[in-house]
């Protein structure tokens, strides 16, 4: 098992090379040169000659690649253009609040799915059936985005039961859990589930309703095992492939909150990486990307390794 | 708007035409299972009537989408003259939404069909080949898997600026991969069946074999897979426009109309939701179409 863990760990090393190398070149990708986003046009050339050499602009990308690396392996991602202060520091602060938010939406999000997908799966009116399908239909194909602006106008506008942005209260200095706090969690983690919840309960529907069909169930049964410990094998044999939907999921949600976060202005990584596309600040814009890449890999690496854990059958070569 | 990559396992009636089949032809007897699947007809007819009103909108008697008016700013639904009210510059909204679809579909069907050409050769490639060539091919996949979709989008955009071309360049990259993915995969396993080896053994070329028996094989479930796809790339692609990365005012598109409502929802709440029920039902009908299409091809995901 362990071996198993290292080796995936090894692999991801090319990966991870290649990632930074797709980071590195956004700067890159950047109409006009890196430097032309921070100084006003007019400036002089021998200005922009010394800015360029202070970031090292001057030198072939090669050397720029690997002077770049070799910084940001050391944990400093350079300065913010905006802000002026580290990289690092802004990243750390917003990716904070990105994890509470995508916890509460995971967790909700996957309890749901595995609620109602074993529920359809099991039941015998076609109704339950079609409404949990209609569902995880609904889930696929909202725009969160859209639903975050309504659940706004009827929570906040209409009804004003809720707040319509922001993490806490206007004096909040960080996030504590609190009243005000989570007040200001529940849209947005409502918005944030949508995705996850319609794609996880489809998998969690269909896998248990494959392995139902599966003779083990009926040998189960034979032996006069109850309901309730027939529900426990099944179960038991649907995890690995729900789990591994459900690790994707989670990353491509904490990923993906960019549109979520900026409708309720929620100062998560999100956030960040818009504003930091409209500042034209590009050390941040990487940091972002590069901070949110590499826990996506790790956290598909650690889904892998779980679920070899939990369903010894896989045998991983 | 999550891209999923379903591992394809190729049904019997792929391989070995049934006796039902065999007389008719395959894609006959898909057809005819299409004809009697009510849902995907709803949706297909609903779809239709989208791109054809969009398509038909100049003929179509509709006001002028981008004339403003600052003294006919955000009327209500049913006002007379604006069926479907004025949006925050007092533009039409019937107009607006119906001229949208036109930027909506195209940004959302265009990326992946590129994606399907270059996704698809390259899947096709590393399958057929083997080897090194998919070793290298799969392995460059894997790095952009390693970005979780949206934010892979959202950072090659922000990157290279707004505008339509960019967004087309980026949601083409971040479908690149799981259509090579797929394709990969189905060619692989075709790659596999006797009836490859048949063909060789009979003479056929290299050619021949690829368009025959792998692109024939192949093209199902990238069919099935690319019609859901669409749906996650107009969601995407009007996030993006959303966000202020994609299309540019003043042209109407239903994400960035959402975008630019999003002032009006204290003064006209249903005004400034409409746009995104016009994104929900196209991505409905693209998922619900796909289903319909898995269903009647007999490709199981």
């Amino acid at each position: 098992m362990l071996l198993y863990a290292l080796r995936r760990l090894i692999y991801l090393v090319p990966v991870a090379f290649g990632v930074s190398l797709l980071v590195f070149g956004l700067v890159h990708l950047a109409p006009g040169d890196p430097i032309s986003a921070i100084v006003p046009p007019d400036a002089p050339k021998e200005v922009i000659d010394k800015l360029k050499e202070y970031y090292g602009f001057d030198k072939p990308l090669p050397v720029q690649y690997f002077r770049w690396l070799a910084v940001t392996l050391t944990g400093d991602f350079g300065t913010s253009i905006g802000t002026g202060r580290s990289v690092a520091s802004e990243v750390s602060s917003a990716f904070g609040n990105t994890i509470i938010l995508a916890i509460a939406a995971t967790t909700l999000a996957f309890t749901l799915a595995v609620i109602l997908g074993t529920a359809a799966a099991y039941a015998k009116s076609r109704i339950v059936d079609r409404l949990v399908t209609l569902i995880s239909l609904i889930g696929v194909s909202v725009p969160h985005f859209w639903l975050a602006i309504v659940l706004v106008i009827i929570f906040a506008v209409e009804w004003g039961v809720l707040p319509p942005m922001g993490m806490g209260p206007e004096n909040s200095t960080g996030w504590r859990l609190d009243r005000a706090h989570l007040a200001h969690m529940v849209l947005p983690t409502i918005a944030l589930s949508v995705i996850p919840l319609g794609v996880v309960t489809r998998t969690v529907r269909s896998t248990i309703k494959e392995t139902l069909s599966m003779e083990f169930v009926t040998a189960l049964q034979a032996k006069g095992l109850s309901d309730r410990q027939i529900l426990f094998h099944v179960l038991k044999n649907a995890a690995p492939t729900c789990l591994a939907v459900m690790g994707l999921q989670a990353g491509n949600l904490i990923g993906g909150s960019i549109l979520i976060e900026t409708v309720f202005a929620w100062p998560g990584t999100g956030f960040l990486l818009n504003s930091a596309i409209f500042r034209r600040d590009l050390p941040i814009l990487q940091g972002t990307t590069l901070v949110l890449a590499g826990f996506f890999m790790l956290l598909n690496l650690t889904v892998d390794v779980i679920q070899t854990m939990v369903d010894p059958r896989i045998k991983r070569g | 708007m999550a891209i999923q990559t379903p591992s394809f396992e190729l049904g019997s009636p792929l391989v070995q035409p049934t006796a039902a089949s065999a007389s008719r032809g395959y894609w006959q007897s898909v057809a005819r299972r299409l004809r009697r699947d009510p849902v995907t007809l709803i949706c297909a007819g609903t779809l239709i009537l989208i791109v054809a009103a969009s398509l038909a909108a100049p003929w179509l008697g509709l006001a002028d989408p981008y004339k403003t008016s600052m003294i006919r700013r955000l009327l209500p639904l049913g006002s007379p003259n604006y069926l479907l009210g004025t949006d925050e510059l007092g533009r039409d909204m019937l107009a607006r939404l119906i001229y949208g679809g036109r930027l909506s579909l195209f940004m959302g069907v265009t990326p992946v069909v590129c994606a399907l050409l270059i996704g698809g050769l390259l899947g096709i490639t590393a399958g057929f080949l083997g080897g090194r060539v998919n070793m290298l091919i799969m392995r460059v996949m894997d790095v952009f898997y390693a970005f979780p979709s949206v934010l892979l989008a959202i950072s090659l955009s922000g990157a290279m600026g707004a505008g339509t071309e960019n967004t087309l360049l980026s949601l083409t990259l971040v479908f690149i991969p799981p259509v090579c993915r797929v394709s990969e995969s189905v060619t692989t396993q075709v790659r596999g069946f006797d009836f490859v080896d048949a063909a060789r053994a009979s003479g056929a070329g290299t050619l021949t074999i690829v368009r025959v028996h792998v692109l024939g094989n192949v093209l199902g479930p990238i069919l099935v897979y690319a019609t859901s796809l669409i749906s996650v790339a107009i969601i995407l692609a009007a996030g993006l426009s959303f966000l202020g990365l994609g299309v540019k005012p003043p042209e109407p598109e239903w994400g960035l109309m959402l975008n630019t409502l999003r002032q009006a929802i204290y003064v006209n709440p249903v005004l400034a939701a409409l746009p995104g029920v016009m994104i929900f039902i196209t991505s409905i009908c693209f998922n619900l179409m796909s289903d319909g299409l898995r269903a009647a091809m007999d490709v199981k995901a």
